[in-house]
């Protein structure tokens, strides 16, 4: 009983845990399922024949690599927007800075259905087609907030003597810029791209207003459902889990290495490591 | 160093650009649509001040509203009674097991926010054994179903944003400098009173935060309704999705948008005037 009463927060964060992982053992799970009919829902039998057949499906296929094409246009656009934006907003006292803030929060703030809606209306008025262009419109805007948040709180731990010494031994702005500021700060843009590349990816309710006819991953997903959802669903969704999870583990590695060659040489204040789930934690934190 | 005056405005320019052309225009545009009368668009919606479009889908869907405003509600409480726990767990008592913790709270990012909803399809539909689990101890009845029920959808809500809760909750106690606890206890405080006169206090803006990206987007939801709920437990979000793809009803959805945008505003504006707003509108540091 004492044990209990010492450990019950432990316990209740394991259930917590089991409660969160849940529906991913799930999803793993079922990718080997043999489904009698078309609803993969009631476990039949193991096989693997739906790992062997995992891009068999054409419009799968298509709907992922739109799906990619996107994520990657709209982070490209959305990093170097929303890290021009911090830089702005942590390095400069300028009139506007609190509009600007506030001009940040609040599409993180605006429930998704809200963001489709509005801008499907404007795209209605105006008569504009809905397709690729305006699902990428649609995903550079809800990212460019994200990537804002997370290049700004990389930017605000930066030690700007760094940059005066550069310019002390010569270097002109856009040099100073490119060999000492760029690197510095580039594990924050690199979140910030993972970020919005993941948002991206993942977007089923901005897209469902604002694609026309195009078919994302999720906007497939959500169509299949209603006639069963093919077993290769399972299969690819479990593929990108297994490829964030080796990619998230590679980053924290690679930081946990830089921390440790910075921390060799004398003189090193040793900045905090910003990993992965920290960087997440500052975007949630808003 | 000399800089010019015109350059954060030049750094700004593209990026905020973006977002007042693709997100403050278009909910002007939205607010426009939701006064067009007439019966379609291509009969021709025309703007012409037509309020009642407001009156009335507010007088059609109000069961709706009080839906989501309940259901988010009450999701984002579990997840705050849930969450706290566990981020308190994750930044005093895991030790060598935090990163363990700190995976398992983000590892639902890393798969399709619709294919988790559908697996809590899958783990609550009738056959599964969490539902026989659940009618064996008499929670739910013999023949009940847990699919297409309340619950499930405030189920799905709840696991859905708890990681929205969680990481705030996290980066807010992390940051708890532990000997202010310490010197609470020296001062006689027992373990409850310094957690509520020192903890609670200090981890207050996390809570603020947690809450907030919980509601919001629990308020706007359609796909966990959609899935786990059934025909009788829609929620707005559900309506304006299809008002504006299926039926294409555009006023009466953009009315319906409108509405549930000013009434997100609202409860925010009220929530952090009690709360500080210092949690929404993240660090107002000084640039160096």
């Amino acid at each position: 009983m004492a044990w209990l009463k010492r450990n019950w927060l432990m316990i209740f964060a394991a259930l917590a845990v089991i409660y969160m992982l849940l529906p991913i053992a799930v999803i793993i799970g079922f990718s080997f399922n043999d489904p009698a009919g078309r609803y993969n829902f009631t476990w039949v039998g193991f096989t693997l024949e739906h790992w062997k057949n995992a891009f068999g499906i054409p419009e799968l296929n298509d709907a992922l690599l739109k799906s990619l094409e996107l994520a990657a246009l709209a982070t490209l656009i959305a990093t170097a927007l929303g890290t021009m934006i911090a830089l702005a907003l942590v390095r400069y006292e300028f009139f506007g800075r609190k509009a600007s803030n506030f001009l940040i929060v609040i599409p993180m703030a605006t429930p998704e259905v809200v963001i489709g809606a509005a801008l499907l209306s404007m795209f209605l008025i105006y008569g504009i087609s809905l397709g690729f262009v305006t699902l990428l419109i649609a995903h550079v805007m809800f990212c460019i907030s994200f990537v804002v948040v997370v290049v700004r709180s990389r930017l605000i731990g930066f030690d700007r003597r760094l940059e005066e010494a550069a310019r002390d031994l010569g270097a002109d702005a856009f040099t100073t810029f490119r060999k000492v500021t760029l690197p510095l700060i580039m594990p924050g843009i690199v979140g910030a791209g993972m970020l919005s590349f993941a948002l991206s990816i993942d977007d089923f309710v901005i897209s469902n207003f604002n694609s026309g006819t195009t078919v994302t991953f999720p906007l497939y997903i959500f169509g299949a459902a209603q006639r069963g959802i093919p077993v290769e669903v399972n299969v690819i969704a479990t593929m990108l889990f297994a490829l964030t999870v080796v990619a998230m583990v590679f980053t924290i590695w690679q930081q946990a290495r830089a921390e440790k060659l910075a921390s060799i040489r004398p003189d090193q204040e040793g900045e905090p490591a910003v990993p992965v789930a920290a960087t997440a934690t500052s975007a949630a934190s808003g | 160093m000399k800089r010019s005056k015109l350059t954060p405005y030049l750094l700004l320019a593209p990026g905020l650009l973006w977002l007042i052309v693709f997100f403050v225009i278009p909910l002007y545009y939205s607010g426009k649509l939701s006064l067009y009368g007439g019966s379609s668009l291509e009969e021709g919606f025309r703007f012409d001040w037509d309020w009642s479009n407001f009156s009335d889908s507010l007088s059609l869907y109000d069961t709706q509203f009080v839906r989501s405003l309940l259901y988010a509600g009450i999701a984002t409480i579990l997840c705050l009674l849930i969450g706290y726990p566990v981020a308190y767990a994750i930044a005093f008592k895991a030790g060598k097991w935090r990163n363990l913790f700190l995976f398992a709270v983000i590892a639902p990012f890393f798969t399709t926010y619709l294919i988790r909803t559908l697996a809590w399809e899958t783990i609550l539909s009738d056959e599964s054994p969490v539902v026989s689990v659940l009618q064996t101890l008499h929670i739910v009845p013999e023949d009940g179903r847990v699919l297409a029920t309340a619950p499930a959808v405030i189920a799905g809500l709840t696991y859905n944003f708890l990681p929205f809760m969680i990481l705030p909750l996290y980066a807010a106690l992390e940051r708890v400098d532990e000997r202010l606890i310490e010197a609470a206890n020296d001062l006689y405080a027992s373990g409850r009173t310094a957690f509520r006169k020192v903890t609670l206090p200090i981890t207050a803006p996390g809570i603020v935060a947690g809450t907030l990206l919980t509601f919001i987007p629990a308020m706007g939801d359609y796909v966990n309704a959609f899935f786990l709920g059934g025909a009788n437990n829609k929620m707005i979000g559900n309506t304006i999705q299809s008002l504006y793809i299926t039926q294409r009803d555009y006023p009466s959805a953009a009315a319906l948008s409108f509405v549930l945008m000013a009434g997100i505003m609202a409860i925010v504006f009220i929530y952090i005037r009690f709360a500080g707003s210092e949690a929404l509108m993240g660090e107002e540091e000084a640039p160096a």
